[in-house]
């Protein structure tokens, strides 16, 4: 167990600890809710020079990204932080920054997008990026935040990979939990300074050309390979946050039976039905699994791109009923991670359905989710 | 002819033969200090030198989009800054459909930021990447592909926008303009622009072969007759202030049709057209005291 005590913070309060932990040297980023609890602690901590990294003002989200993206070729860590529109407006640096092989980390505080304009929290900004190259883990309670954050960062170092690590807007960033938060001495131990190549980053003593032009004949290499290493990245995924879990070994729940670094599965182990879902929802599906009469099951999926098809076959291996609830629509076609689900159970004789519900706030309840379960099994 | 070798960026890159803003560029570079880093937007001046795997670059040089360079550069510095180094110079460029139009926010909130960056537009007057479409950089008259000749209109009836002015108004310490026509003026200028401990703007008119319809030994000539016409003068503000305009003394006028008729992308002006394009040398005269 851990040595450091639990204590109860806010969400964004967590995460902005754990970063400022972790010791990036650059961060930007622009104000959008439900996300500026975050990068008003760090600019917090600036002002009162209890930090050692630069906090560069942006004028936009594309801003943000394309400064963090210019300090990490400079061979900084870097961090940012936004939230729906501003992560749409990202959109052009982020598939940019993954194509560039730069190992930036941000947070996405998940929320509705525009239009009807909308503050709170569905994963419709995410979902709309999901192939934008990055890594792209989601959290289901602030520990999970503050761990995965910190893997985020070894991953992303490691593979010259981006990672977004998604936190539902407000049931997150703004809700109080215990937590436990690692010291910087445990999280070096894992994580320890960027792994500068001479000649890999911006630097006057070994000139390198970044960000060239590639015509057909060169292009379609370098998204073969950024195919390859973002497939190949689940082993390191699984691998990095098991050695973390060692080093940082938190409480676990008793109704857990798998949890590793891509899923968890919570619940019976013959159930009759599993609920797949991902974040904070994931939650109130266990208080539901534990109420119910009948054997049910979560998949709860911490790494969503690249997606862990593998792991979640041989966890419904012993189910003939997958119920999905995903905070998003797939507009004009079915929803993107009954999607994924479709493609990754391809042959299997399971009767796969899906929900999508909490869109831009709407109150996902316990109740909700029983009678989604008693209409599926009739 | 060695002083003005350089292998910041070096021969064999791609750009039309004669390219205005390739001359410019390696004026500009011979300028540099050995320590800098270079983001470039998306451009003729990123396309030309880094097809992979080749790269015209000498320093350490970067392009992300069309629109960013200037964040990137902030980014750098940040990086640099926290490394504790102070002394390699950051350098930002484009041309001016990155400069005016599309990055324009975010040249704004880099010069707002105060940071030491040097920002230099290599001026085109239009798209010439994509095929010459008119930027906010395009001068009235001017036929691009999107603001064509025919059978009523002449070209462009929109005026360049005023950088130096927007520049001017960010209170930026240095701000200049110079032309492809005079190399050794525009070394001069980013010499100048990297002593000031702050933002700086150097904007350089580039004629480009194909996007002015001229021919491929007339670059230099054009960037000359832009300065003598009025039209284009080589400008200079300290702290704010005109401290040199053209080359003074030496500055002998042209008329504008000199600098007109050599350009296929004026060659269907109208009379009324050619007489706001002649206010506009007017104006720049008295305004710049050429």
């Amino acid at each position: 167990m851990s040595s450091t005590k639990k204590q109860f913070l806010e969400g964004a309060a967590a995460i902005a600890e754990v970063i400022n932990r972790i010791k990036p040297e650059v961060v930007s980023a622009y104000p959008i809710t439900p996300q500026t609890h975050i990068v008003e602690d760090l600019a917090q901590r600036v002002a009162d020079n209890k930090s050692a990294y630069e906090y560069v003002r942006a004028e936009s989200e594309f801003a943000a990204a394309s400064i963090v993206l210019g300090a990490s070729a400079t061979g900084a860590r870097t961090y940012s932080a936004t939230s729906s529109q501003g992560l749409l407006l990202m959109a052009e640096v982020l598939y940019n920054i993954s194509g560039m092989r730069l190992p930036v980390v941000m947070t996405v505080a998940n929320r509705a997008i525009s239009g009807p304009i909308n503050i709170w929290n569905d994963h419709s900004d995410i979902m709309a990026l999901r192939d934008c190259g990055a890594i792209l883990l989601f959290a289901e309670t602030h520990q999970e935040a503050i761990d995965q954050h910190v893997l985020a960062y070894k991953i992303a170092e490691f593979l010259n990979l981006p990672v977004l690590v998604n936190v539902d807007g407000f049931i997150m960033t703004h809700a109080f939990s215990g937590c436990y938060l690692p010291d910087s001495k445990t999280i070096k131990k894992f994580l320890p300074k960027r792994n500068l190549v001479k000649g890999e980053y911006l630097n006057p003593q070994f000139p390198v050309t970044m960000g060239v032009f590639g015509g057909p004949d060169s292009y379609y290499l370098f998204r073969q390979l950024l195919q390859k290493d973002l497939l190949n990245s689940l082993k390191n995924i699984k691998k990095e946050y098991a050695d973390w879990k060692k080093i940082f070994p938190t409480p676990k729940e008793s109704g857990t039976l798998t949890s590793n670094g891509l899923i968890e599965y919570y619940g019976s182990k013959k159930p009759a039905l599993v609920i797949v879902a991902m974040g904070t929802i994931c939650g109130t599906i266990k208080k539901v699994i534990d109420d119910y009469p009948k054997k049910i099951g979560l998949i709860k999926i911490r790494c969503y791109r690249p997606f862990p098809s593998v792991e979640i076959k041989r966890a419904l291996k012993k189910t003939k009923k997958v119920l999905v609830l995903e905070k998003c629509y797939g507009l004009g076609h079915e929803s993107p991670l009954k999607l994924d689900l479709s493609a990754a159970l391809w042959g299997e004789k399971i009767d796969l359905r899906s929900e999508v519900l909490g869109l831009g706030g709407q109150d996902v309840t316990e109740k909700k989710i029983t009678n989604l379960i008693k209409h599926y099994e009739k | 002819m060695k002083q003005y070798q350089s292998t910041k960026i070096c021969p064999g890159h791609n750009a039309c033969a004669g390219c205005g803003e390739l001359t410019a560029v390696q004026a500009a570079f011979r300028g540099l200090p050995e320590k800098v880093i270079i983001t470039n937007a998306t451009g003729c001046i990123e396309v030309t030198t880094t097809s992979y795997p080749e790269s015209s670059w000498g320093v350490p040089w970067i392009h992300s989009l069309f629109e960013n360079a200037a964040a990137l550069a902030s980014g750098v510095l940040a990086a640099l800054k926290v490394k504790g180094d102070t002394k390699t110079r950051v350098v930002a460029i484009g041309g001016d459909g990155a400069t005016y139009d599309i990055g324009l926010g975010l040249i704004s909130g880099m010069w707002e930021r105060g940071e030491r960056i040097l920002y230099i537009c290599f001026d085109t007057e239009a798209y010439s990447n994509t095929g010459i479409q008119a930027s906010g950089a395009t001068p009235y008259g001017a036929a691009t592909t999107t603001t064509p000749s025919g059978k009523v209109t002449s070209g462009a009836h929109t005026h360049k926008k005023d950088l130096l002015g927007i520049a001017l108004a960010h209170g930026l310490k240095y701000v200049a303009q110079s032309t492809a026509g005079f190399p050794d003026d525009i070394t001069n200028k980013v010499k100048k622009a990297l002593t000031v401990d702050g933002p700086s703007y150097l904007q350089i008119l580039s004629p480009c072969i194909p996007g002015w319809k001229i021919k491929n030994d007339e670059a230099g000539e054009l960037g000359k007759l832009a300065v003598k016409t009025g039209l284009y003068p080589l400008l200079e503000y300290i702290n704010g202030k005109l401290s040199a305009s053209s080359i003074n003394a030496k500055f002998t006028p042209a008329p504008v049709q000199d600098y007109l008729n050599k350009q296929g992308r004026f060659k269907n002006l109208k009379t009324a057209d050619l007489e706001i394009i002649k206010k506009i040398a007017e104006q720049n005269v008295s305004k710049y005291r050429l």
